[in-house]
């Protein structure tokens, strides 16, 4: 089989999961086109392997350990989407803005403590 | 620069195997339903499509002669992963139906971008390693066989480290889910 083939499998699938992180508002969705991503990844790891005729295969188990760290990353970051959707009533991505510097006006955060800190200047 | 369409032009691409063949239909296949995956208005539509882009995957594993690595794909990402995703679906109380609004305003410059990447990265590929050959029938065939036995004598240790990464994550997850018991969420 010609190398190109797979190469240019990977790539494509890989664009089209990066459209879909950069895309998409619903954060499970962002979620699976960052699995569309890493098969990507992995088509490019069992084609090297079969490439290189490699004896320890080494291409195939990194291949196994990607998909491992998958599965966890995907456990994980829903368990994150989830905290996030019971807090906010929504998992709209592009509305969480906490953590940004962004020019749009804060919302209103969680409740100040009495004990809180003054709010530093915002400096834009 | 070589093209694409000097690629084409090369005698040795007229005369496809069928592995060759098949190939091409399983990535045909996967690349119209990642399509859909990122474009669909159905977000339960988007895990399903998801499903066969992921088997249409693993179907090309098992053309690369992977067959380990294929059912793995199989077992993890179509038995496992979808139905988390699934599950993440439900529990965010998504609407089952069509959905405004599930793209957000930067889609056009995400096309771009995402356009942009794969024509680069095409070209880059084709021009790189137009000429390499994969010879799958020269011991290249990884049996599950071999796969046990590399991943069990050469990758002991990393793999003990995954599966510990694995408990790590799950653990994590519990007790970021978990709701607690004073109603306080």
């Amino acid at each position: 089989m010609h190398l190109v083939y797979p190469l240019a499998l990977a790539s494509l699938l890989f664009s089209i999961g990066m459209y879909g992180v950069l895309a998409r508002r619903n954060a499970v969705l962002v979620l699976m086109s960052i699995e569309i991503m890493l098969n990507a990844v992995n088509i490019n790891f069992v084609a090297f392997n079969a490439y290189w005729q490699d004896n320890l295969l080494q291409g195939q188990i990194f291949a196994l350990f990607v998909i491992t760290v998958a599965a966890a990353e995907v456990g994980v970051g829903l368990a994150i989407v989830l905290l996030i959707f019971r807090n906010r009533e929504s998992i709209d991505i592009d509305a969480l803005h906490e953590l940004g510097d962004s020019a749009a006006p804060p919302r209103a955060l969680t409740t100040t403590r009495p004990d809180a800190e003054p709010q530093l200047e915002h400096r834009g | 620069m070589l093209t694409l369409a000097d690629a084409v032009r090369d005698v040795s691409y007229r005369d496809t195997n069928p592995t060759e063949v098949i190939f091409i239909l399983l990535g045909l296949v996967a690349i119209g339903s990642a399509v859909l995956v990122v474009t669909t208005r159905n977000v339960v539509r988007a895990a399903l499509w998801l499903v066969v882009t992921l088997a249409a995957a693993a179907g090309s594993y098992l053309m690369l002669a992977a067959e380990f690595v294929a059912w793995v794909q199989v077992l993890i990402y179509v038995g496992a992963v979808v139905v988390l995703l699934l599950f993440g679906i439900m529990l965010t109380k998504a609407p089952i139906g069509r959905e405004q609004g599930l793209d957000g305003e930067n889609r056009i410059a995400g096309a771009i971008v995402a356009l942009a990447a794969a024509g680069t990265l095409v070209t880059l590929m084709v021009d790189a390693f137009r000429n390499q050959y994969v010879d799958l029938n020269g011991g290249a065939a990884a049996t599950t066989a071999k796969t046990g036995e590399a991943l069990f004598q050469a990758y002991v240790l990393p793999f003990e480290v995954v599966s510990v990464l694995l408990l790590a994550a799950l653990i994590g997850s519990i007790v970021l889910s978990r709701q607690d018991d004073e109603g306080v969420r």
